[in-house]
Formats: structure tokens, C-alpha cells, sequence
């Protein structure tokens, strides 16, 4: 099924961290999520920003407003060329890290959302992909 | 760039932050806040974030790093106004700030200060 | 085609005809019904087959997915929908387009008399067309039971998860059954915008209403702490049974910086005495 709204913007500079807060807030608000789901979803988007601009040497978000089987839902997709991740599976265990923060980066994420996917390969860059449904 | 201020109450300093701070920012406030400390000699701080609908853990990890490090200089850090969303938001991301002592909002902050502050002047003279 | 023009021309034609007899039809299935009048029936039934005779009258459709259909289904929807809520039974609620059958066939056969091919085949056009709008309503009235059982479930968890002030600054949340993810999320949820609202500085958590507490709820119970001492409260978790006290260490589960009690008063007690309050009898001893 197509998205309902669709969009992107690029996730450079560390602002952008900043303006993909304000942008999921506005969709998930917007959409009538409850306020704790907008909140994890803003705090999800936040932390892949950082990632995206930190570790991926900036990239772009693209967002889609969804629905299917009669639930609607929001869909992220933090998208960079920078140098990736050669263990995935490494990456989403909580402790992990390589820069500030506490380690619950990626793991963390995925435990606010209800579908997390992640590509990465070395020097090819990442692609992480997040849904939550109202 | 803009600053977070730091207001000075008697023994304890406080801090409100009331904008969707960029990175920059937290590393520099938590920057004035050391200086500060230091200058003043004050026994306290005051963290209030109850205006903010968000905290990722960059956020988190800049709070429990203020309160490791006032630690070290003789101050004792009160996170307070953190908003039910925000919380059930943290639990679930895995961040506890489990050394970081909290309130309800500023006044219960300010007496936990205060009793603390009698406590340790006390131990002090012991 | 003939046999489609058959249908077609009755439904165009005679709907006076065929929408007597089939309220003569219903009338006899049904029983004396208070859950809807009959005048109602037949405005519903004639309703119904004048949108039909409207659809029949844009040409020729191809099978029952061709999109003239469209306003029948809708207006079928309505149907099962007021049906549902009415509590018919999914059977009575087919029965109101299944019922369409015999004063169709009987017009039809009367029709085609003489011509046995094209009887089957108006039979077969009639039947598909029936079938398929009585799926149609069968498939409504489920999602709108469905609906129905989904609200109820969200009114039963809001009800269930009653957050009491016992004392100035002491919240007490008695959880009463099974918990679940969706239960467990609602109960954390209320008990931490209460405390809020009522500038408490502790909170219990009952769970002598508990049968079993498994990782899950250990989980859950966990989570419910860490939030509420970020917040800059204090939870203390009571109503620990003996079995549930074995259970937890059996299981592995760490309670390791939650303050537990056995029972509410043993907790109420404690709430007290960390807020700075207490309670003095009136007869002096």
C-alpha cells in the first residue's frame, strides 16, 4: 500500500539532530500517537540522527506516513555513505558503543519502536529503518 | 551559539533547561556548570527538566556525567521535573541513571539538597 | 446476455413485487423482534433494493467485484454495523441478504420456464450476486464485533488499574489479575501521571491480586521502578504471598534495590515513616 505522506531531509550537521526531533515530533503529533509512543519515537529518531551524523558523515531521513490492515504508522529511514558496521550483530548488543553516549545506542533504539531493520556494510555505508504503529 | 544560564540560590545552583538543546550546547553548559562550581564553592545542583519532552541518552549520559563530576568537587547533583513520557521513554532505551539522585520538581529538590547538606556538614564534624 | 438481463429487469421492475415477498420472506424467519420494528425492516429492505436496481441500472457487471457494487456494500455495512451493535447473531444478520434468494429464484424460474439453459444460468448470476453481498455482511458484522470486543478491552484495562491517594503524598495501586505487556503498560502509565498530578513522593504497588508473577511481570514491575525513581518518586512493591516469594528467586529474577513488603500495611507503614508522618491513636495509653 502506497504511503499516505512522504518525504525526506538530509541529516548533516548536528542541528539536523535537532530538526529530526522537531520533524517526528510534528508527524506523530500530527497523527494522534499517544504521548508516550511520540516520545519514544522522537527519542528513537534522535538517537539515529546522531549516529547518521557522527558515525556516518551525515546522510538524509526519509519518512513515510503509513497505513495497512487498518493501523497507520510512522516509518524511518536514517540512510548514510559513511564507513558502516562490519558486526551488526555486535552493534545491537546493549554495552555497545564507539562513541559518547552510554552504549544503548542501536539496541536501545530497537526497544522503542516495533520494527527495526539494519544494512550495513563496511565502506558502503548504513541504512536503518524504524516503524511504529499507533 | 547559545548558552544554558546558571542561577546561583545561596549554597546551590540551579539550572533550568527550557530549549531542545543541541549537542554543543550540553558539552558546554556542562563546561560553565564545572567553572562555576568551582568559582562559587556551592554544595548543590539543581537540574530542572521539566520543560523537556525529550531526552535521548547524549542527554542522559551529559547528566550523569554533571553528577559524577560535581561529585568530585564537593557538590551534590538533584535531577528533578522529569516528565512521565520521558522516563517510560529512558527505562526502555536502558538508561537507569541509577547514581543520579532525583524530585519531584524544585522545592522537594531544593530540601533533599538542604537534609543532605545538614547530614554531611554533620559527618564532617563527627 | 439474457439470463443477466433477467435479473436485471427484475431488479429494475418489479422491486414493489420482490420487496413484498421478501419482507414476507423475513417475516417468516424471524420471530417477533423487539430489536428492530418493522417498519424500520422495511424501510432497510427497500432502501437496499433500490440502491441494488440503481447498480443494476449502470449496464452490464462483470461478477461481484465490479465496482458499481460499490454504495450496495456500503449501505450493507451500515447494516451489519447497527446489526451488530443490536446484538444480532451473525446468522440473523446473513439471514437479511440470504433471505433474497427464494423471492428471486421463485420470479426467475417463472420467468425462464421454458428455457432451462438460461434458468441455470440466471440462477447461477443470482446466486453468485447473493453469496457474495451475504459474505460481504458477514464479513462487517466481524469487524464490527470486533471493534466492540477491542473497546471494551482498552474500557476493562482503564478500569482495572485503579491508582488511590492512601495518605498525603502516598499513592497505592491494588493490581487485581493476570498482567500483561498491554496491561502492565497502562497501569505504569497511569500511576506515573498521577503521581504527578498529586505531587506524590511514593508510590505502592500492590500485588496480593497477582495469581503469578513470571519474568515478564518481574519485568514489568522492574521498568515500573526505574521510571518512577526517575521521575523523583519512591516505589515500594508489597503483597509479596510466600509461593510468589519463592517463585521470584526460583525463577532468577533480582528485585536487587526494590523496596518489598509483605502486606499494604507493612508498606503504608513504611510510606509513613520515610515521608515524616505519623499516626497517633486518640485513646491515650
Amino acid at each position: 500500500m502506497p504511503p499516505i505522506r512522504t518525504d525526506w531531509v538530509e541529516v548533516r550537521a548536528e542541528s539536523d539532530i535537532v530538526h529530526a526531533r522537531q520533524l517526528v515530533r510534528r508527524l506523530s503529533s500530527e497523527m494522534g500517537f499517544r504521548l508516550v509512543d511520540q516520545t519514544k519515537l522522537v527519542t528513537a529518531a534522535s538517537e539515529l540522527a546522531r549516529n547518521t551524523v557522527v558515525h556516518g558523515g551525515g546522510g538524509r531521513l526519509s519518512w513515510e506516513c503509513i497505513a495497512e490492515e487498518g493501523r497507520e504508522g510512522i516509518r524511518l529511514t536514517f540512510h548514510d555513505c559513511g564507513p558502516g558496521i562490519a558486526d551488526v550483530q555486535l552493534a545491537l548488543k546493549d554495552g555497545w558503543s564507539t562513541g559518547k553516549g552510554l552504549g544503548m545506542g542501536l539496541s536501545g533504539t530497537k526497544r522503542l519502536v516495533n520494527e527495526f531493520e539494519i544494512e550495513s556494510r563496511p565502506g558502503r555505508g548504513t541504512r536503518v529503518t524504524i516503524t511504529k504503529w499507533k | 551559539m547559545e548558552r544554558i544560564p546558571i542561577l546561583r540560590m545561596g549554597k546551590f545552583l540551579l539550572i533550568t533547561i527550557q530549549v531542545d538543546m543541541h549537542d554543543t550546547t550540553a558539552l558546554a553548559l556542562q563546561d560553565d556548570l564545572m567553572a562555576k562550581i568551582a568559582r562559587s564553592g556551592a554544595r548543590g545542583v539543581l537540574i530542572d527538566i521539566s520543560a523537556l519532552d525529550v531526552v535521548d541518552s547524549y542527554i542522559g549520559r551529559m547528566i550523569a556525567d554533571i553528577s559524577m563530576m560535581s561529585k568530585l568537587l564537593h557538590a551534590r547533583t538533584v535531577l528533578v521535573g522529569m516528565r512521565p513520557a520521558v522516563a517510560i521513554t529512558l527505562v526502555e532505551l536502558g538508561l537507569s541513571l541509577r547514581g543520579v539522585k532525583t524530585a519531584l520538581d524544585v522545592e522537594k529538590g531544593m530540601e533533599l539538597l538542604a537534609a543532605a547538606l545538614e547530614d554531611g556538614d554533620a559527618a564532617d564534624q563527627d | 446476455m439474457l439470463a443477466q438481463s433477467g435479473l436485471t429487469d427484475l431488479l429494475r421492475n418489479q422491486t414493489k413485487q420482490l420487496h413484498a415477498q421478501w419482507m414476507a420472506e423475513l417475516a417468516a424467519g424471524l420471530r417477533a423482534d423487539s430489536r428492530i420494528g418493522a417498519t424500520e425492516l422495511s424501510e432497510q429492505t427497500g432502501e437496499f433494493l433500490r440502491i441494488l436496481s440503481e447498480a443494476a441500472r449502470e449496464g452490464v457487471w462483470d461478477g461481484p467485484q465490479s465496482p458499481q457494487l460499490r454504495p450496495v456494500l456500503s449501505f450493507l455495512d451500515e447494516v451489519s454495523r447497527s446489526r451488530a451493535i443490536r446484538g444480532f447473531t451473525p446468522e440473523e444478520t446473513a439471514t437479511f441478504v440470504f433471505s433474497l434468494k427464494r423471492p428471486v429464484f421463485d420470479h426467475l424460474r417463472r420467468r425462464f420456464e421454458a428455457d432451462p439453459k438460461t434458468l441455470a444460468d440466471a440462477l447461477w448470476t443470482a446466486t453468485e450476486l447473493i453469496d457474495s453481498l451475504g459474505i460481504h455482511t458477514f464479513k462487517a458484522y466481524q469487524r464490527t464485533r470486533e471493534e466492540v470486543i477491542n473497546r471494551q478491552r482498552t474500557e476493562m484495562l482503564e478500569l482495572s488499574t485503579p491508582v488511590v491517594k492512601l495518605w498525603e503524598g502516598i499513592l497505592a495501586l491494588p493490581m487485581i489479575g493476570t498482567v500483561d505487556s498491554a496491561r502492565a503498560q497502562t497501569v505504569m502509565e497511569s500511576l506515573l501521571e498521577r503521581i504527578i498530578e498529586t505531587g506524590s513522593t511514593i508510590a505502592i504497588i500492590d500485588i496480593t491480586g497477582v495469581p503469578t508473577v513470571d519474568t515478564l511481570v518481574a519485568q514489568h514491575l522492574l521498568k515500573t521502578v526505574a521510571a518512577i525513581r526517575l521521575m523523583g518518586a519512591e516505589c515500594i512493591i508489597s503483597g509479596i504471598r510466600p509461593q510468589i516469594a519463592q517463585t521470584i528467586v526460583q525463577l532468577g529474577i533480582t528485585l536487587e534495590g526494590v523496596t518489598t513488603r509483605a502486606t499494604l500495611a507493612d508498606a503504608l507503614a513504611l510510606a509513613l515513616r520515610r515521608s515524616g508522618q505519623t499516626i497517633a491513636g486518640t485513646r491515650p495509653s
